[in-house]
């Protein structure tokens, strides 16, 4: 059974690494999340899926802080985030990615990356530059080589292609120590090969990094995750492995035959 | 191009030179012996005024051009080194003047510049482009009117006159050429300082906020606090500007800082253009000589208009100021050099 994965994880992890008790979010008088309650062990690969507008980026501000939650607590290894501002997440392990591009156009890739390694560390304030040497400017080379950005190291990014941003967009995920991701859409105007790209270095993870991806494409999502929640309008309404969510018919009604047309 | 430098096993002062580029060496050289050939009018009237000019648009080029934060008080952050200056040092007033040495003054005028800019930097990093300027207008206008209805420690009008340079080890800084040199350092210092800094981890992160804050706190960073140090470097520079403003006074008013002088400072930052910091000093160098000499050429009455014709031409052509105008010359040669290779 599903619950069984999670429970043999929790057995491994001794912890949860995200735990939502009844989070919403209200904009106005719309109501974007309503009563989400999520435990997700410590290193589980987990897939959310949903059509447009069910709500899976605002859960995914709710839990970065880039938009406070309206209701109810979050919890990010057993210590209560609810309150801390999005920096303060970070520095404790959380990490994400955007459904499109939040990058640094002016700078090259090499800095892009070398700044989400430097974020949490020490010295964000070094009136030196960093020598080649420097331990943060080393994780960002062997982030370069990991994503295959290597022949555009110097590039200022906005000249980067759009896969070549996709690809940036996932390796500002990985610098400093992350122990959670959050990936929004990383598949998305992606050319089949770089989709196969993306699929290997997700699975190329180390294990005790978790991650929730979100993902339209049912076919990236399914081969990455280890468990799939389904979303529709601001709920969560089915929790499975992706064999059950793929055959559930409500599933195939809402999201494959409604939200893929 | 500078982790090539770096992998260069050449020598570390060879390496020293590259880094530093033979174009500083020439504009160095140029700079230096400039008191060689010029009248005292030029050395200080041109030279050192568009020096110190040049550092309050740069002070400015700091937080517009990496920070992407426009600001029209860096005239009132100069103006509270200045004041500083008058009330802690000697004045003619007859209106405080406690009359410590300039190596005490010349560091607490700093330290009131840069504390006053990252205080305001901290008031106005919750806000964005329009509002921003805004929010530093107002800050510059009410420091104005503040100073010029306040008796009791600004001397209202007519503010304090007699600041002088000081005389150390023999030297009159009064003089026209020490005088010179001294904005000389003083701009070296805050140029190379910015020039430097740019590409440092601090540097990076400025413009990385620039580009995009949200991902900014997305990767661990604390963008406010980043925003109000930067703030704070901005201060040091204009409040070192402010210091050399009122010796080369001799006084510091109302008028000094006023919201004209407010605008002047963003007028000379964008006609020199505020991608690098060379910017700021040509653009000051621009409008020093025609605010001294447009006189001469269409009369007392229309000189503004010249000055503004001119402000137009530039933003009209080149929106990245003279600065650009030189980018667009160089790649057109370049195409031009491509061609002729065919």
């Amino acid at each position: 059974m599903t619950a069984n994965v999670a429970a043999s994880r929790l057995q491994d992890s001794g912890a949860y690494a995200l735990e939502l008790d009844s989070v919403a979010r209200h904009f106005g008088a719309l109501v974007a999340l309503t009563g989400i309650n999520m435990r997700i062990a410590a290193g589980e690969r987990r897939a959310v899926l949903g059509s447009n507008g069910a709500g899976k980026t605002t859960l995914f501000n709710a839990i970065t802080g880039d938009f406070l939650p309206t209701e109810g607590r979050i919890k990010f290894f057993g210590e209560d985030i609810t309150d801390l501002p999005p920096h303060e997440r970070i520095r404790r392990g959380l990490r994400r990615t955007y459904q499109i591009s939040q990058l640094f156009g002016g700078l090259s890739v090499l800095d892009n990356i070398y700044l989400a390694c430097r974020g949490v560390s020490r010295k964000r304030y070094s009136l030196v530059r960093p020598k080649p040497s420097d331990a943060n400017r080393m994780q960002a080379e062997s982030i370069l080589h990991a994503v295959h950005l290597e022949s555009v190291r110097d590039t200022p990014v906005s000249n980067l292609s759009h896969g070549q941003q996709r690809q940036l967009e996932i390796a500002m995920a990985l610098g400093g120590a992350p122990r959670f991701i959050l990936f929004d859409e990383p598949a998305a105007g992606l050319s089949p090969t770089e989709r196969r790209d993306l699929i290997e270095i997700l699975n190329a993870l180390p294990a005790h990094i978790g991650y929730i991806i979100i993902e339209h494409d049912l076919d990236v999502a399914l081969r990455v995750s280890e468990y799939v929640s389904m979303m529709h309008n601001g709920k969560l309404f089915k929790e499975g492995t992706p064999e059950e969510i793929e055959n559930d018919p409500q599933v195939q009604e809402i999201y494959l035959g409604g939200g893929h047309g | 191009m500078n982790a090539d430098v770096a992998r260069d096993p050449a020598t570390p002062a060879r390496n020293l030179l590259a880094r530093i580029g033979t174009g500083h060496f020439v504009l160095a050289a140029l700079l230096l012996a400039y008191p060689l050939v010029s009248s005292d009018f030029f050395l200080t009237q041109i030279g050192g005024y568009s020096l110190i000019f040049g550092m309050l648009a740069l002070s400015l080029s700091l937080l517009a051009g990496y920070g992407g934060m426009v600001s029209l008080a860096q005239i009132s952050f100069a103006g509270v080194a200045g004041y500083t200056v008058a009330i802690f040092g000697e004045n003619n007033s007859n209106i405080l003047g406690f009359g410590w040495p300039w190596w005490l003054v010349m560091p607490l005028a700093l330290f009131f510049a840069a504390t006053s800019s990252a205080l305001i930097g901290w008031v106005s990093v919750r806000t964005e482009g329009i509002y921003t300027i805004m929010i530093t207008l107002a800050v510059a206008t009410a420091a104005f009117y503040f100073v010029r209805q306040n008796y009791t420690l600004f001397n209202g009008f007519p503010g304090y006159t007699g600041l002088r340079a000081p005389i150390v080890f023999g030297v009159n800084f009064r003089d026209p050429v020490p005088f010179y040199y001294m904005c000389l350092v003083a701009a070296t210092l805050s140029y190379a300082a910015v020039l430097y800094a740019a590409r440092s981890t601090f540097g990076l992160t400025l413009q990385a906020i620039r580009d995009n804050p949200r991902r900014m706190r997305a990767i661990g960073f604390d963008v406010t606090a980043h925003k109000v140090v930067a703030w704070f470097y901005a201060g040091l520079i204009a409040g070192l500007a402010g210091v050399l403003l009122v010796w080369f006074n001799g006084r510091i008013s109302p008028g000094t800082i006023n919201v004209a002088a407010a605008i002047n400072v963003l007028i000379i930052a964008v006609i020199g253009g505020l991608k690098h910091p060379i910017g700021p000093f040509i653009g000051a160098l621009m409008v020093v000589l025609m605010q001294t000499f447009a006189i001469d050429i269409v009369g007392a009455e229309r000189f503004n208009t010249l000055i503004g014709v001119f402000f137009l031409a530039i933003v009209f052509f080149s929106p990245d100021g003279i600065l650009g105008l030189w980018g667009q010359l160089r790649q057109r040669l370049a195409q031009e050099d491509l061609r002729s290779r065919q």
